[in-house]
């Protein structure tokens, strides 16, 4: 575990030393390419705004009016037994589907117990080792017109399942 | 998707709190999060910017395509059934190196190339149109997730006052780990009894 957290801290630096080191042997003017790309990036996290408002408005209800603790509470027991947090069973759920969603319901989570703990770590390993299977497999498949998808969604499906179970023990562990 | 998911949290959620009488608590619950979504926006934009500005120069200098050279081994391994020389090597090689590197506009539409090439491929061999072996490892590998560094994660948890926003990096990538290495089991088993 403490090598894992020890790459946690240098993986950002490291990254950053090997791209800006490998811009400039090819010798490229780093600092413009960056600036480009600041900009194109401060443009999209920008755009993203009205979604953001949208996906944390509709949470903001979900959470105020009580339902999303009534449908916690309805999975709850089940999963409880076996070792599993009912509070992120709604996001591992969204996220095969709508990955903006899943994020507004992980927000929720980071605000009613904190991002370091234990829930809010689970839920910020999850999203990041999981992809929105429905949405992906639909855009791919139907971009080539293929309607029968063979064991694409069990394998999908099985990838996701081992990333949320060793999202939740590593945050245990952390 | 989102229309009906967004549509459910909305109108289920004002139902629900009409049932409860919670809707003063509604109200507000809306009209605080608006208000959160701005500043959440503005810590989003630095850190986006910064990530986005390193990732342009390794775009701009060729790194995906470096990168994307040195994947054959790993390509020959997944897609056994796959021509050395075919199109499609390449552009699965890029949508994992841009995946890996969470470049996602740049993951997307080569991902649908070589989807159109495997599609070609599998139209020479079969003449049913549904999903080669080729397409289900493609899928199944691209969808357990391949991404390095979760930026935007690391940019929630620092907006919602985490003492170490980048500390899940790490478990992030041993969790990407876990679940690529399922996808590639089940993906080497299928093939294996399909023969």
């Amino acid at each position: 575990m403490r090598l894992i957290l020890y790459l946690s801290d240098c993986i950002i630096p490291l990254t950053i030393l090997y791209i800006v080191g490998f811009g400039l042997l090819m010798k490229r003017p780093v600092y413009d390419d960056f600036v480009d790309g600041a900009r194109e990036g401060a443009r999209t996290a920008a755009e993203i705004l009205p979604t953001l408002v949208g996906l944390m408005a509709g949470v903001g209800v979900l959470r105020a009016s009580g339902l999303l603790e009534f449908l916690t509470g309805l999975v709850g027991d089940a999963v409880s037994r076996i070792g599993f947090p009912p509070q992120i069973l709604p996001i591992a759920l969204v996220k095969l589907f709508s990955s903006s969603a899943a994020t507004g319901l992980a927000l929720d989570i980071f605000k009613e117990y904190g991002p370091d703990s234990q829930l809010g770590l689970m839920v910020s390993i999850m999203l990041s080792c999981t992809e929105t299977v429905f949405y992906t497999m639909s855009i791919y498949f139907q971009s080539v017109k293929v309607k029968k998808t063979g064991y694409t969604l069990p394998g999908a499906l099985l990838a996701s399942a081992a990333g949320v179970a060793a999202s939740v023990f590593l945050a245990r562990h952390m | 998707m989102l229309n009906y998911l967004w549509a459910f949290m909305i109108l289920a959620g004002i139902a629900w709190g009409a049932l409860h009488g919670n809707m003063a608590e509604v109200a507000q619950g809306a009209l605080d999060s608006a208000g959160e979504a701005v500043s959440l926006c503005i810590t989003m934009l630095g850190i986006i910017a910064l990530w986005s500005g390193i990732l342009k120069i390794g775009e701009r200098a060729g790194l995906i395509d470096r990168l994307a050279g040195k994947m054959s081994p790993a390509l020959r391994f997944l897609f056994p059934g796959l021509p050395l020389d075919h199109p499609a090597n390449r552009f699965i090689a890029s949508n994992m190196i841009a995946n890996i590197l969470g470049l996602g506009w740049a993951a997307t539409p080569a991902g649908l190339k070589a989807m159109k090439e495997l599609d070609r491929l599998r139209a020479q061999t079969a003449a049913e149109k549904a999903a080669s072996r080729e397409m289900c490892t493609f899928l199944i590998i691209n969808i357990s997730s391949l991404q390095l560094i979760p930026i935007n994660m690391i940019a929630y948890r620092a907006q919602y006052g985490s003492r170490a926003p980048a500390a899940v990096t790490g478990p992030a990538i041993a969790a990407t780990m876990v679940s690529t290495a399922a996808a590639v089991v089940f993906c080497k088993v299928m093939d294996w009894k399909r023969g």
